[in-house]
Order: C-alpha cells, then structure tokens, then sequence
C-alpha cells in the first residue's frame, strides 16, 4: 500500500511537461475507469484511448455482411455479446434477429463446436474479431473442426495486429507522449514487439497489467521515461520478452498477414490476419470487407478510435448517442471508449 | 420498435419497455410510483405485486424456478414495507414439459411458501406449443402496518446504506451451470421474510428498501438516488461478494455490482439506526454477511459513486444494454 501511496502521490502532484499518454487496448480503458483512475491524476497527466477495442475497429462492410449471412436460411452467425448491436450501414445483427435472421451469442469461440453438432443441416458463422490475443483461439477451432470433420462452421474474420495501428498514430497525431502497451495482446507477441516502433518515435511504451496499482506504476514510467525509446515490461508476471511462440505458430499455420481496414483509419498494410488459401473452405466471405459507410452522419468513432477527439467532444455523445441507442460502435462496446465515458462520466 | 433480450435484461431497456408499454397502457397514480409493490387502500394498507418467472435451466445449484417464483414477489411486497400475506401462481407450459419437473417445481413452491408465511391462493395454467419449458407468474398480496412508509424518495442525505450479504451468488450460480463451469457458487434465492421482519420489531428507521435482483445494487441504489434527488456514496472495500463469485467475474469481465441476486436486501437506514441494523439482519436468517456500504449525500446531480480502492472515484450508472442472459 505505501507503494500505492507514493505512485499516486507522484501521479496527483506532477507538475511537468503536459503527458499525453495513450492506453491502446480496450480492456485497459476499461480497467482505468474501473479503478477511478482519472480522478487520481494530476491536471498534467491526459489519458486517452486507443484502437485497441476489437468491436470498435470493425468496419461497417464486416458487420453488413454478418447481417446477410444472418438472413440467409439454414445460417446462424455465432458471436461475442458486444458485436450483436454494433450497426453497419444500416443495421445490426440484434436488427437483423428481430427481422427474422439468427444470431447467437457465445462466451467463446469453441461452444460452437456443440451448436454445430447438434444442427448438421446449419452452417454456424463465427463472427471472428479480434486481436493478436483472439487469433490462437481460432486457431484452435480450426484445429478442432479439422480433426473431428465438422463442415458446418465458417468463419467471418476481421483480425487485427496491433503494431501497424500504433505506427499509424504515431504518424498522424505527435501529440502522444507515451503508450500503454496492452497486455492481453503482449501475452502472445511478447514486449519486444514495441522495440522498433518505440526507437522509430522516441516515445517510451509500458506493457501494464489490468490492476489499479499495475495501471499507476505504468503511467509513472511513461512520465520518467519521456522522450526516451523504451520499452518497459510492467506486467512481467503473464508477459515475457518474446511471447508465446507455441500460440503465434498455430496461427501462423491457418492465417497469414493481410491489409487491414480499421474504422477511422482506412487501410492498413500488414496489420491483420486472414485465413491462408488452403484453409479457405472455412471462410463465409471476408476478403474484400473494407468499406466504412457508416449509417450515422455525425458519428465520430473514427476520430475516437486514434485519440484525436476525445468521446466528449463528439457532437452525439450523451444526446443521440448513448449505451441505450449506440450511434456507433464506441458507445456499443464495453471496452469502447464512448461506452466507458459516457457510464463512468468521465470528461 | 421489435422485442429485443436486452427488453428483458431488468436495466434501462426493461425500464423504458415498462415506461413506454405498460406504464402508458395500465397508468393510474398507483402504478406510476414504480415501486417494488404497489401499496394501495383497503380495509388497511395493501401491497400488491406481480412478477413472471422464466429462468434456464428450472433447476440450479441453490434453488429452482418453485423457489425463485415464491421469493421473487414475496420479497417485492417485504421491501415495501408489507407482510406477505396471499400469492396467485400461474403457470405457463410449454409442450413437451414434463410433470416430474412440474412437480418438483410445484413442491418447492408450497416449502418456501410455508417458509415464508404467504398463502397461494389462487392460480392458473395454460399450455402452449414449445419445447418443453416452464414459466411461472406469482402475484401477491401483502399488508403494511400504520406508519410504515419505505419509499424511495424518503432517502436523505446522511442516511446509511446497508447490505444484507454477498452479491452476485444467484446470478453466478446461474451462470456458472449454463456455461458448464464447475464451482461452489450456490444460488441465494431465498425470503427477506425473518431479516424485514427483524427491522420491524427492532424499531429501525428504514427509509427505503429493496431486494437486488436484475441489474444488480448498481440499478437498484441508481433507482433509489434519482428517486430521492441524492447521491449514493459507496465504498469499494466495503462491498461484499465471495471469492468464488469474484474470480468468476473477473474470469468473465463482469462486475458484482451488476450481478443479480434473489436473496439479498439493499436497505437505506436512518443513520443513528445504522449500527442495529446490521446486528439485527446479521442474527436473521441469510443476514451473515449484512454490513454497512456507504452512505447517502446531498447532491445536484443524483446519482451512485464509488470510492475505489485505489482511492479514486468511479460514477456507478444502471445497466445498460441486456447485460446477461435472463436469471429469474
């Protein structure tokens, strides 16, 4: 505890420079709100969010086309609890139920492994988001699929890597002064991953567990560390240097890099994965899925997502955009950064 | 507008689905206070309450749907402030059902009714095409003495918030048998009927109570702070919820706080009541782990904060969105 004290002391009375410190992962966003972390910081100290919620950097052409595939007849698309209510174009899988079409929603990707069994005559759609963390776990399915002969499950794939996306904003924005790297993510990639990026920007990344006292020592690296190309593992009890190369090498087996397309950002090369030519049997149409024609004017998730508006300063949020009628997928997940302000009241 | 499950989630959608459905059709001045129990005249002062009970799967570690359908509304008519006295049961089947299961079901329901001193009165059944589930409505009746006035709007600042046990165990528990995870976590679906009954004799001066059920004590004290124009000011470490339920949650990213339980009181006391409040719902029945939480401010902006234990401060809102599958 006086460990707690002394990180929040320093952390209250800091002074300095303006720190303008990015928490990249979804997760961590909403761990920082949990923990009331904003009110503890000193005026100095500016968190903003990142693309790291996997819902939230969904394009619209990827929710459009799990919401045909949910109308198709004999087709069920399976899916995470946030993804049902993210709109596309013009609506959501929750829409596309209500209308007639079938969704289902699963806490991991392998219980549909008995929906499957129990309806051969279905074709169940894994809506397949996610990042480094998530793609193992698919990776898993496949191997499972294969191994028992299961032909009734595809997936719909929108899997992200986070570097390109980091590269990206420290390209386009310069105001940030240090990431909070996630930790989920650096599980699988290992903490050297950030090595080049943080040399390329001269900006220091601290990889942070998910607890209150884990997120402050992060943040008070961030600030000691300004200006210098660091990386420091502050979560050295799940993350390691290299990672988990047991996990990146079964998913190197069924996925191979792809470009990307992120809401807010556009294309990205090298920044996602997809399944390999040969695996493409278990694929339900996800090449090509990058158009982002929103159904809400005014909506700016895209601008949320990168750090370069704060939720508050969207001219829906709190009015027409709110948890109860989400205009975009900021406010629909509970990892967006829309969703946690807006809940928590942060501003 | 379609019927969605997050119409059913017990947060702001099942809120706005009342306001906007059956608020609008059935308003009268009684039903408007959207209170657990309408508490009408009669021949004295009288609770009346309904609740439809639709849980999967019918039998879970700690009770079933009999058990569930019985606390359910005579806990509703006990946090306001009444004495159960008379419920209706009626039954929805679905093909296919089978009668041992309706059996058992109708048997738990006679054992916690005996438990909870209520008659059932009067009933109903109907049969429709499905596949084999049950449904159950229970309505209910109960008395409220001269004087007794707990209503939310009553809280004011200083008051204690206080309560009754651990949360989160009946939605835990639920969850745990649908997903297959094995555990202890047992449901706490149980009567209010010995703790309200210790707050009445003990003199306590309750402001406003209510059983945290869907939505957990987030929507619940949310309910109680807009109602009363105050802010509930709670404190982290003070919060209650067994390890098992704790792990569970943080194995799953969910909250205690927006867990559902359908045995526990959530109670706001005078502050001078605070301390024999506690002792008296800890020497009741299923009132071990009753403590105090927080208490009640003055506010401009009503609401729930949350003092971490980090020392921060976090706004505690209502669930939004269906949360979890349905638990009762």
């Amino acid at each position: 505890m006086t460990d707690v004290k002394r990180l929040t002391a320093f952390l209250r009375e800091y002074d300095g420079p303006e720190a303008v410190l990015m928490e990249v992962c979804g997760t961590h966003t909403a761990a920082i709100s949990e923990n009331g972390i904003p009110a503890l910081l000193s005026p100095k100290i500016r968190l903003v969010s990142g693309p790291g919620c996997p819902v939230c950097v969904t394009v619209a052409a990827y929710i459009d086309r799990l919401t045909e595939l949910a109308m198709e007849p004999n087709t069920c698309v399976v899916t995470f609890g946030d993804l049902m209510r993210v709109r596309g174009s013009s609506r959501s899988l929750r829409d596309a139920e209500a209308a007639g079409g079938r969704a289902q929603m699963v806490y991991s990707p392998l219980d549909i492994l008995s929906l499957a069994e129990k309806e051969p005559e279905t074709t169940f759609v894994f809506a397949a988001v996610g990042f480094e963390t998530t793609t193992p776990v698919y990776a898993l399915l496949l191997d499972t699929l294969i191994a028992k002969d299961i032909r009734n499950v595809k997936l719909l794939t929108a899997l992200k890597t986070m570097p390109a996306a980091i590269d990206w904003i420290c390209e386009q924005r310069g105001g940030v002064t240090g990431f909070i790297a996630p930790g989920h993510v650096s599980v699988i990639t290992g903490s050297d991953i950030y090595k080049p990026l943080a040399e390329k920007w001269s900006l220091p990344f601290s990889v942070a567990g998910f607890s209150g006292p884990e997120l402050l020592y992060a943040i008070c690296r961030l600030i000691l560390d300004r200006g210098k190309g660091v990386v420091t593992n502050c979560y050295p009890s799940a993350v390691t240097a290299g990672g988990n190369e047991t996990a990146r090498a079964r998913v190197d087996k069924y996925f191979r890099p792809c470009a990307a397309a992120w809401r807010g950002i556009g294309v990205l090369e090298d920044s996602g994965m997809e399944l390999r030519d040969e695996y493409l049997r278990f694929d339900a149409g996800s090449r090509g899925l990058v158009t982002d024609k929103l159904a809400v004017p005014g909506c700016c998730c895209g601008k949320v997502i990168v750090g370069s508006m704060s939720p508050t300063g969207c001219p829906l949020f709190g009015k027409a955009c709110t948890p109860q009628t989400p205009q975009g997928a900021c406010m629909v997940s509970l990892e967006g950064s829309c969703y946690n302000y807006f809940i928590n009241k942060r501003s | 507008m379609k019927i969605t499950l997050a119409h059913g989630s017990g947060g702001t959608s099942t809120g706005e689905l009342i306001e906007q459905v059956f608020a609008k059709a059935y308003a009268n001045p009684v039903l408007s206070r959207m209170e657990d129990s309408a508490v009408i005249p009669g021949a004295s002062r009288i609770a009346l309450t309904t609740d439809s009970f639709v849980v999967s799967p019918a039998f879970f570690p700690g009770g079933d749907l009999g058990r569930l359908a019985i606390c359910g509304t005579v806990n509703d008519l006990l946090v306001s402030g009444a004495e159960p006295k008379y419920l209706t049961a009626g039954f929805i089947l679905e093909t296919g059902a089978d009668t041992e299961d309706l059996e058992k079901i109708a048997r738990s329901m006679a054992e916690t009714a005996e438990e909870a001193g209520v008659m059932i009165v009067a009933g109903d059944t109907k049969v429709v095409e499905g596949k084999g589930e049950i449904f159950v409505n229970t309505a209910g009746v109960g008395f409220v003495a001269e004087g007794v006035d707990w209503r939310g709007p009553n809280c004011r600042p200083g008051d204690v918030i206080i309560v009754s046990g651990n949360l989160g165990d009946h939605h835990a528990a639920i969850l745990s048998r649908r997903m297959g995870i094995e555990n202890d976590i047992l449901s706490d679906c149980a009567p209010l009927t010995d703790m309200v009954g210790a707050l009445h004799r003990g003199g306590v001066a309750v402001r406003a109570a209510r059983d945290v059920t869907r939505g957990g004590l987030a929507t619940v004290l949310n309910e109680l702070a807009a109602a009363s124009g105050t802010r509930f000011l709670l404190e982290e470490t003070l919060l209650p919820a067994a390890p098992a339920v704790r792990g569970l949650c943080g194995l799953l990213g969910l909250d205690p706080l927006y867990m559902g339980n359908e045995g526990k009181l959530a109670v706001v006391v005078a502050p001078e009541d605070a301390e024999k409040t506690v002792e008296l719902l800890r020497a009741s029945r299923y009132g071990e782990n009753a403590c105090r939480i927080g208490v009640v401010e003055a506010a401009e902006e009503p609401g729930v904060l949350l003092i971490t234990e980090l020392g921060g401060q976090r706004v505690i809102g209502p669930l939004f969105g269906e949360g979890l599958p349905r638990i009762c």
